[in-house]
């Protein structure tokens, strides 16, 4: 993908352990077709260097 | 008044300039709202906000802070931030015209929908018109979201001013937060200290289902990882005036902007901006009901008015903390509920309460917020995914979720981090929630048109209609205007002509409706008004 600065590390068995964490049923009610597509549409529109864009985003003050 | 009630949202919106953090937070606020302004009115003067009503520092304990001993930042009531200047009394002309040119950063904008739009310390801030019922809370608020756009775009079309990227959020990671307000009147007569007993472990268990979701735990994200509201980690205390520090999770401004010995305004600053039109229902509507309970006094003989939390802010954070559900919050009493179990038992209490008063006779507003706080109860508990087209968190935990599995992500990835900025980013072809509402992925609850309509149009049943109508019909003609007051500046009278408009439900299109049809000019309304 242009512009993506991070690769994409093989998925680490101990990572998904993280995930669990998290409820486990995010398949039920997607099947993964569906999120791959919503995915790959949401990474047209990221900003592509999404460090930068991170780190550029700084406020302040506030209620 | 079950659901029913005067309510307006508050958001402060995130603004950004691509490539500049540096850049000049209040210049760029104020560039955001006059670019609108001057769209809207053609750049003729405009109205300015009439400060006399406001009181930031009463305090609804029953005393008044000294305005020495008050931090600049709680002085809302004086245009201009200083400290020093004080109320002032009858207004005439060049008092309220001078007092925000002198300061280019005081943009203050009164639009025709009944909303005041205008710099808050660093950021855009878009006050909504007061509206009834939870639904028009929706359509209002998502109303701002589409004039933040219509001014980001504005800027952008304007050579020589700095295009900014605009975001329905309250924090930046990096240790700053913003507020989302939400106002509700209620009844003077209730005693503070059952507000306080009954909606703290309310609002500490709301956020399952109004929280916006967040990448990054702690105030400045130190820790990776993800958490259920994007505001719980800025609160510090349990009861407080102050909204800029030590964040109170009741807060006491007694500023009602309405008659005082009728109305206490509760501001609470606890929640989250949304964008899933159910979970801003949800958030005002639930709490619409609590405040209704709490009124007539029903949870004093409830079990939802026994849940007295042992540590309220150490609840409130861990509940964040836990998108799992699963934690526990430790009761006085000694008992140990989830939070979910905590809004089963407010949610029990309002259908016996709705039942008792109304029998079947509830209305549409409330019979929606009870199923559909419910459903959503019901979803958190079975599947926390299958809330996804309702719940911010659970929308953005799943896209995350989605990308940590697919690209094998740690939680410190800066592209998750970029997710959650992006979610709440105004602009249809960059704001993920928006990218997930046009894929049908979310549920949405007000037509498109009406949300429009709002844009410009101020709600019919509250004083708003008043306010908007008459900017809209006489806008050269209104000097200033403020929550409870509309002020005329009109040919054959030496002073301005302040309107009060203390009684929110007045000033219905019912009301005064055929009463401005009649008026053609600001001068015969004044002349009727003023009889």
């Amino acid at each position: 993908m242009p512009g993506q600065e991070q690769q994409r590390p093989s998925r680490r068995e101990d990572e998904v352990e993280d995930a669990a964490a998290v409820p486990a049923q995010a398949k039920a009610t997607e099947t993964d077709a569906d999120v791959d597509a919503l995915l790959d549409e949401i990474d047209e529109v990221l900003e592509s260097n999404s460090e930068e864009f991170v780190r550029g985003f700084v406020q302040k003050g506030g209620q | 008044m079950t659901v029913r009630r005067v309510v307006g949202l508050e958001t402060e919106y995130g603004i950004s300039v691509p490539g500049d953090p540096g850049a000049n937070p209040m210049l760029l606020s104020a560039q955001v709202v006059n670019a609108y302004a001057t769209a809207t009115t053609g750049g003729r003067s405009r109205p300015r906000w009439d400060y006399e009503d406001e009181a930031p520092l009463r305090d609804a304990r029953g005393f008044e802070v000294e305005r020495a001993r008050a931090h600049p930042s709680q002085l809302t009531d004086a245009p201009g931030r200083a400290a020093g200047e004080g109320r002032r009394a009858a207004p005439n002309a060049s008092d309220v015209v001078s007092a925000e040119t002198e300061d280019p950063t005081m943009a203050n904008v009164i639009l025709t929908n009944g909303a005041r739009f205008y710099v808050d310390h660093a950021h855009p801030e878009y006050s909504s018109p007061e509206v009834l019922t939870p639904r028009d809370a929706v359509t209002w608020d998502r109303a701002g979201e589409l004039i933040l756009l219509e001014s980001l775009r504005r800027v952008a079309a304007t050579p020589g001013l700095t295009p900014v990227t605009i975001y329905k959020n309250n924090t930046d990671g990096k240790g700053a937060s913003y507020g989302t307000h939400e106002n509700y009147l209620m009844n003077r007569s209730t005693p503070f200290g059952d507000v306080v007993r009954h909606l703290t472990p309310f609002f500490v268990s709301r956020q399952v289902f109004a929280g916006a979701g967040r990448v990054g735990l702690g105030q400045d994200s130190r820790e990776a990882g993800f958490q259920i509201s994007q505001r719980a980690d800025f609160f510090e205390v349990e009861v407080g005036l102050e909204t800029t520090m030590k964040r109170p999770i009741i807060n006491t401004r007694d500023e009602p902007h309405a008659t005082v010995e009728k109305y206490r305004r509760l501001h609470v600053i606890v929640g989250d901006a949304t964008m899933c039109e159910v979970a801003t229902l949800l958030k005002v509507g639930t709490t619409s009901l609590v405040l209704a309970m709490l009124e007539s006094g029903w949870l004093e003989d409830s079990p939802a008015g026994r849940l007295l939390l042992s540590e309220p802010v150490r609840a409130l954070h861990e509940v964040s903390h836990d998108p799992s559900l699963r934690h526990l919050v430790r009761l006085r009493d000694g008992r140990r509920l989830s939070a979910v179990q905590l809004q089963w038992a407010y949610l029990e209490a309002a259908r016996a309460y709705v039942a008792d008063r109304y029998g079947d006779d509830v209305d549409a507003d409330t019979a929606e917020v009870l199923t559909r706080w419910e459903q959503v109860l019901t979803r958190l508990e079975t599947d926390v995914f299958s809330a996804a087209r309702e719940v911010d968190w659970v929308a953005k935990l799943r896209l995350l979720e989605g990308y940590r599995s697919r690209d094998g992500l740690d939680w410190d990835n800066a592209r998750l981090a970029a997710v959650d900025l992006q979610w709440s980013d105004v602009r249809p072809e960059k704001g993920l929630y928006l990218k997930l509402a046009e894929r049908d992925q979310v549920e949405r609850l007000v037509p498109e048109a009406a949300v429009r309509h709002a844009v410009d149009h101020p709600p019919t049943d509250t004083r708003a209609y008043f306010r908007g109508e008459c900017l809209a019909r006489y806008g050269p003609r209104v000097a200033a205007a403020s929550w409870d007051s509309v002020i005329f500046d009109v040919a054959g009278r030496g002073a301005l002509q302040r309107v009060p408009t203390l009684e929110p439900l007045r000033g219905t299109r019912e009301h005064v409706g055929a009463l401005l049809d009649r008026c053609e000019t600001a001068e015969e309304l004044v002349a009727a008004l003023t009889g």
